[in-house]
């Protein structure tokens, strides 16, 4: 972390006190759920930070085990709670890796639509809880209601509000209904001006800016090294997005569609003429350009998803047929990474040629984000530890399973 | 590269650290023995032109029929697999690694068995390789911080082996 001698936090540098220990969660309501963080302190100065997890362990991979795979579908849902589409999308793929199923175009935009719009409902909220994290109650307040219209749009899909199980192996389990997508637009229309709005609220927000620029500097090297994901890792630079570099399953469903990876070059993100340019304060790598990022492919997604809806509407044919609950899966074992909100969420499935795997783990995005949080907060304040651990945007659901 | 001259250019660095490969799965896989590991790892993440500098995961697969009509029947011997998922930022180009270990340490029940750690090689590993302990029970030398991650520190057993059974009883908590 630098520091300047100007910088009037510098003073509390000097200041030499007892060591401290001190326990922040697991009800703590900044840690975005039951994470446990007990740090070591010397005055307000973080010496050591060690990240306590498992308290949301519901062992979902020995169920995963006893259960077949479109039977697992509503646990994906449930590791990953912000996401549950792209969730259900990730393992329904990986699925569908093995049974070298390819689905329907019709059933490929679809899903481009329900993920996309998936990524939007969750960027909301990380930034309205990202607001919280900081201090500011009102971005919160915004953030959810506009992820309210995204929730009504799903619960107008198919019939749940935060576990879908929509889309499936094969497809999904229902086609869009009518007049669907003309609500859909109404609502992109309505949220590309809101978005000029959070900007004012947080992007170039004086505080907000002073809070999160400069703090928790990741460099490209480091995030990769810490095997970390999605937007933490496109925060430092690193032009990686598994939907152009992925494997070709997961790629065809993009295929044709115009997009640019979300990734600082040359102090320019793809993009941004409309947007806030980045303050001088802000460092690549740095928190405030984690929340960048993610800001950006709200963007992104709003423009795929418009992308989708008119290759929907222009494509005739089934949207996919459900596997069979208890098929049979061949003899194998597979494993794929996707683009989920927070990060590449990996499924691994080990298959003995019966129809429940032998194995099925799922490779949490946040459960590597996360890790990186005790070389990030050594050395910082401690007021500084929220904010870092907000620009992760976890979700602790995935990272205990 | 295709698959065979990739591993017979590894079986040429390493020679009988190379113990196999099965390159008709649809993701290939190549087999390391346990002692190898460090040395092909670091070779996969150094050599230019393969530059694996990303470890998606490291993770376990417990190979053991419960039932003995099944076991009968299976074509493998009880064992643990290690399975590594590397992916390189650069070429944009993955690799699956497995290792086979013994149930048991020298099949002495409860004596778990051991693999080096690659967390000094990719960082990342370290809260991979402390998941795998905690649920497969593999005990990873020269890992920095080997404790249970999921599992509460005092878990007795390892929940992801095929042969675990939930305790009865946990603090005073029922189970089952």
């Amino acid at each position: 972390m630098s520091t300047t001698v100007d910088d009037p936090r510098v003073i509390e540098f000097d200041v030499r006190t007892d060591e401290m220990l001190i326990n922040m969660g697991p009800q703590h309501p900044s840690t975005h759920g039951v994470l446990r963080l007990v740090l070591r302190t010397d005055g307000e100065i973080v010496s050591e930070v060690t990240p306590h997890i498992g308290y949301l362990h519901r062992s979902a991979e020995k169920i995963g085990e006893n259960l077949t795979p479109r039977q697992w579908i509503p646990y994906t849902d449930r590791m990953d709670y912000l996401a549950g589409m792209n969730m259900n999308l990730g393992w329904a793929l990986t699925v569908e890796k093995l049974l070298k199923y390819e689905p329907p175009e019709r059933g490929r935009h679809l899903r481009v639509i329900i993920a996309e719009l998936g990524r939007i409902a969750s960027h909301l909220v990380a930034m309205g809880t990202y607001g919280l994290d900081l201090g500011t109650f009102s971005p919160f307040l915004y953030a959810f209601r506009e992820r309210e219209k995204i929730l009504d749009l799903f619960e107008e899909v198919c019939g749940a509000r935060l576990t879908y199980s929509y889309l499936t192996v094969g497809g999904a389990t229902a086609d869009l209904p009518t007049g669907w997508l003309d609500t859909c637009e109404k609502f992109l229309d309505q949220l590309l001006p809101i978005i000029q709005e959070y900007h004012v609220l947080l992007t170039t927000n004086a505080v907000f800016v002073k809070r999160t620029a400069g703090i928790g500097i990741m460099s490209p090297e480091m995030a990769i090294d810490y095997g970390t994901s999605g937007p933490v890792l496109r925060g430092s630079g690193v032009d990686h997005d598994l939907r152009r570099d992925g494997e070709e399953i997961y790629t065809a469903m993009y295929e044709g569609y115009a997009f640019e990876v979300i990734a600082e070059k040359n102090g320019h993100y793809p993009n941004d003429h409309d947007y806030p340019s980045i303050p001088q304060e802000a460092v690549l790598g740095d928190c405030w350009h984690r929340f960048y990022v993610r800001m950006l492919e709200v963007m992104q997604s709003i423009d795929l998803v418009r992308q989708g809806i008119d290759r929907y509407r222009t494509t005739s044919g089934s949207y996919g047929e459900p596997m069979k609950l208890t098929q049979k899966l061949p003899k194998g074992e597979v494993y794929l990474e996707t683009e989920a909100p927070r990060g590449q969420m990996g499924f691994y499935l080990v298959s003995d040629g019966s129809a429940i795997p032998w194995r099925a783990r799922a490779r949490s995005s946040c459960f590597s984000n996360l890790w990186i949080t005790s070389a990030l907060c050594t050395g910082c304040l401690i007021a500084d530890v929220p904010a870092v651990v907000g620009s992760l945007d976890i979700v602790m659901g995935e990272i205990d399973r | 590269m295709s698959g065979q001259t990739f591993v017979d250019q590894l079986k040429q660095n390493f020679g009988d650290k190379i113990t196999g490969a099965n390159l008709e799965n649809i993701d290939p896989w190549i087999e390391v023995s346990p002692e190898g590991i460090l040395e092909v790892c670091t070779h996969l993440r150094d050599e230019p032109s393969l530059a694996f500098d990303y470890l998606n995961g490291v993770t376990a697969v417990d190979y053991l029929h419960t039932d003995e009509k099944k076991a009968a029947k299976a074509d493998w011997e009880p064992h643990i697999e290690i399975v590594y998922h590397l992916f390189s930022m650069q070429h944009k180009h993955s690799l699956v690694l497995k290792v086979l270990l013994p149930r048991w340490r020298d099949d002495q029940e409860k004596t778990l068995p051991e693999i080096d750690s690659v967390a000094g090689i990719w960082t990342t590993a370290d809260w991979h390789e402390r998941e795998v302990y905690d649920l497969f029970g593999i005990h990873f030398t020269g890992h920095p911080n080997l404790k249970r991650v999921l599992c509460p520190e005092d878990w007795v057993g390892h929940p992801l082996r095929k042969d675990y059974e939930m305790p009865l009883e946990y603090h005073g908590i029922r189970g089952r």
